[in-house]
């Protein structure tokens, strides 16, 4: 929902953004160790302590780890003691932080502290993802991401909407402008290689890596006093689609469009957007589905095809446009995240600075 | 600023039962909210947004379930949040969902919690393998015994005290239509004599495994002068969390039930919520939680909330009742089992609670905790709407 449409309500703000290098392994940290550099690093850039937060909310997924609870530990990292007022959603962060915004809209708080991390490296990754399908009828055939994103593709490309040099140019444009973000895990020319599932090559699927990010959101005039641009968030939405993959038109992503527009993203123009696409034929679904033009600059972080930390790649695009905003690079930005399969789920955000 | 009242005006649950296989997770869940829909007088197209939870993915090894749940739960085409609070979800669910209606950002929200533990097995789900965390394999009942040791050492109570809970709980659980443990032969003389599993918890002193959900439809003040029965209003709910392992940590009385209880009274105007407070449904998995609760809630002081049970002050027809559905000793499917709680509150002052009905139910508090008693999520609701 936006702004605009309830009068009255507070103004909310990213006002800071941490993350992680995104590694292939982390076999030598826990998830507390990830995740604790990137808590310090998001606070520093406040000067808030963990005491001086409203409520904290955290998004990850015990089945990366492969453990029930795992996010229990992860809470060491916070330091929650004095105990504090805290959740946790078991999908991206992206939703943590859609939380933490309805808090604060509430007034209950006037500052949120929002992390999320994946460890992806436990296990093969492709496997475990087919966990979250229809358990009874789809799950026990074990169709892997990457199949099911090469029926998202076939899908495009059988439509007429790309061919597979089209889908190419998508992912070495990614890694080309991720030679300017040092987090992101693949960078500068990477070969479109080997078909992984045909018509998908590896150079059009994300890298598998572990990672973690933070952001902080704060309401009114505490959003100025701890970032002298804070990143305002006119609008965010998410919606969800039918699960089965044959009820949906996979070349189209009408939860992104109705997101957006309950987010207010078509009110104006955007100048920069952050996309979770982890495939590259979802990008041209995406672009679609949000009205990007050639105008808008697109994934200048390298996107999820140069860094995929499952559980945290979500919330790093609004943290990536929020950070463009706060160093005066982009004045309304559109960020993306999305869960499930093939574009299943998906929430957008509009971020704006002040006038300048 | 203000916040919107939050409104009750619908309840579902479905029969907890240990193997629900007649029907899939879809199935359940679906029963739930359909009931829920149908209480409120309302119809799928009525929701605005879906608030879900559940205890670990790993109780039925489905990977964020709520993804192929979308479908069962009208939910294609809406907002659809997943929130995951360990034990405590079931009340963390309930509240994000009322978050979005005291925000404004929703008009009308369906919230639903489940778990269907026939499907896996919750005591291989609980006992995490190192190298992880120190090894925990006795499931839940292995964790909390020493701490109920810990409580009857430090209070002196009397090793009587949680049959008496048992007891009365299984016995309240015969009124509760919904309840899974219907022991119409119960004795004390039956509890007391049941084998010893995690000394000083005996077999009838826990929970059992279930198969269940449980779904409400909250809404605002405009939904709630629509609702065809009386609604339930929220006047406080609040969230608090703590490490699980720290060498400052009081396992028996935890810091962050203490600050939850607090901030939730605060919320409401309660100053003395033994005098305040009509009846409770409190998460008692393992008997002896209740006179620890009654204490770490403000219900009794320090060392003598075993004093209450034992003089029948929460019994059902008693001054303070506790756990008037039976509890979560009479039923847990574990995700579903703090929304159970939260809902049995609202059904109480909402005057629908049937034989397990208690008189002056004006203000009843549900209550939920997780993890190593390291997350609680509470709400105060009451058949007022809240003044502010």
């Amino acid at each position: 929902m936006t702004r605009e449409e309830t009068p009255g309500v507070r103004d909310i703000a990213v006002v800071a953004f941490a993350q992680t290098d995104v590694l292939r392994t982390t076999d030598e940290l826990s998830e507390v160790e990830m995740l604790m550099p990137v808590l310090h690093s998001v606070l520093d850039r406040t000067g808030l302590k963990t005491a001086d937060i409203g409520f904290t909310c955290s998004g990850s997924c015990d089945y990366l780890a492969g453990r029930a609870f795992s996010f229990t530990l992860a809470l060491d990292g916070v330091g929650a003691w004095p105990p504090i007022s805290e959740s946790h959603v078991e999908t991206d962060g992206a939703w943590a932080l859609y939380e933490a915004w309805t808090k604060l809209l509430t007034g209950d708080a006037d500052t949120a502290l929002v992390y999320s991390y994946g460890k992806s490296s436990p296990g093969s990754l492709r496997d475990v993802l087919t966990r979250q399908l229809d358990p009874y009828y789809v799950a026990p055939l074990w169709p892997d991401s990457v199949a099911l994103a090469a029926l998202q593709a076939q899908a495009l490309i059988d439509a007429g909407e790309a061919d597979e040099s089209a889908l190419a140019s998508i992912g070495t444009r990614s890694r080309r402008v991720a030679t300017l973000n040092s987090h992101a895990q693949l960078r500068g020319t990477v070969a479109q290689g080997d078909y992984a599932v045909r018509p998908l090559r590896t150079g059009d699927c994300p890298p598998v890596g572990d990672g973690a990010a933070a952001v902080i959101l704060a309401a009114g005039e505490r959003a100025r006093e701890l970032c002298s641009r804070p990143a305002w968030i006119r609008g965010i939405d998410h919606r969800v689609e039918a699960h089965s993959l044959g009820v949906r038109d996979l070349t189209d992503s009408p939860s992104t469009r109705l997101a957006a527009e309950r987010a207010g993203a078509f009110e104006r123009p955007v100048d920069t957007a952050e996309l979770h696409a982890p495939f590259s034929a979802q990008e041209i679904v995406l672009r679609k589905a949000l009205r990007l033009d050639d105008s808008v600059r697109v994934n200048l972080s390298g996107g999820a095809l140069a860094a995929n930390p499952m559980m945290a790649a979500g919330l790093i695009r609004i943290g990536e446009a929020a950070a463009r905003i706060h160093r005066g690079e982009s004045d309304r930005a559109l960020a993306h995240a999305t869960s499930g399969p093939c574009l299943q789920q998906n929430l957008v955000a509009v971020l704006e600075g002040d006038a300048r | 600023m203000s916040k919107e009242p939050v409104a009750v005006v619908g309840i579902g649950q479905t029969k907890h039962v240990a193997a629900r296989r007649d029907v899939s997770i879809a199935g359940l869940v679906r029963e739930a909210a359909r009931r829920a829909l149908d209480d409120a007088e309302l119809t799928w197209a009525d929701v605005d947004a879906v608030v879900i939870g559940k205890a670990p993915d790993f109780f039925e090894g489905v990977m964020m379930p709520e993804l192929y749940l979308a479908d069962a739960l009208g939910a294609v085409g809406k907002p659809m949040l997943r929130v995951h609070t360990a034990g405590s979800v079931g009340g963390s669910t309930a509240l994000v969902a009322a978050g979005l209606v005291a925000a404004r950002v929703h008009g009308t929200v369906l919230t639903l919690a489940f778990e269907k533990q026939s499907e896996s097995n919750a005591m291989w789900g609980l006992s995490l393998p190192v190298p992880f965390q120190q090894p925990l394999l006795a499931g839940a009942g292995g964790f909390f015994a020493p701490h109920v040791r810990a409580y009857m050492r430090r209070s002196g109570a009397p090793d009587t005290v949680g049959s008496l809970v048992a007891y009365k709980d299984r016995r309240n659980a015969l009124k509760n239509p919904y309840a899974h443990l219907h022991e119409h032969d119960i004795t004390l003389e039956k509890v007391q004599a049941s084998p010893m599993l995690w000394d000083p918890i005996r077999y009838s002193e826990t929970c059992p495994s279930s198969d269940g959900a449980c779904a409400m439809v909250l809404t605002d003040r405009a939904g709630a002068a629509r609702a065809p029965r009386p609604p339930a209003w929220m006047l406080g709910g609040a969230m608090r969390s703590e490490p699980t392992l720290f060498a400052g940590k009081d396992a028996v009385s935890p810091q962050a039930g203490k600050d939850c209880a607090a901030d939730v009274y605060r919320q409401a105007g309660i100053g003395d919520p033994r005098r305040d407070i009509d009846a409770v449904e409190m998460y008692v998995p393992f008997s002896w939680y209740e006179p620890m609760w009654l204490e770490n809630l403000g219900f009794a002081d320090e060392g003598e909330g075993w004093k209450l049970t034992e003089a029948g002050v929460t019994e059902l027809d008693g001054e303070l009742p506790v756990n008037m559905s039976g509890g979560v000793l009479s039923t847990n499917p574990i995700g579903a089992s703090g929304m159970i709680r939260f809902a049995e509150a609202a059904l109480q002052v909402r005057g629908q609670a049937g034989e397990h009905q208690v008189e002056r139910a004006h203000r009843v508090l549900g209550h939920a905790y997780g993890g190593g008693s390291q997350f609680f999520s509470m709400w105060l609701v009451g058949d007022r709407p809240p003044e502010s």
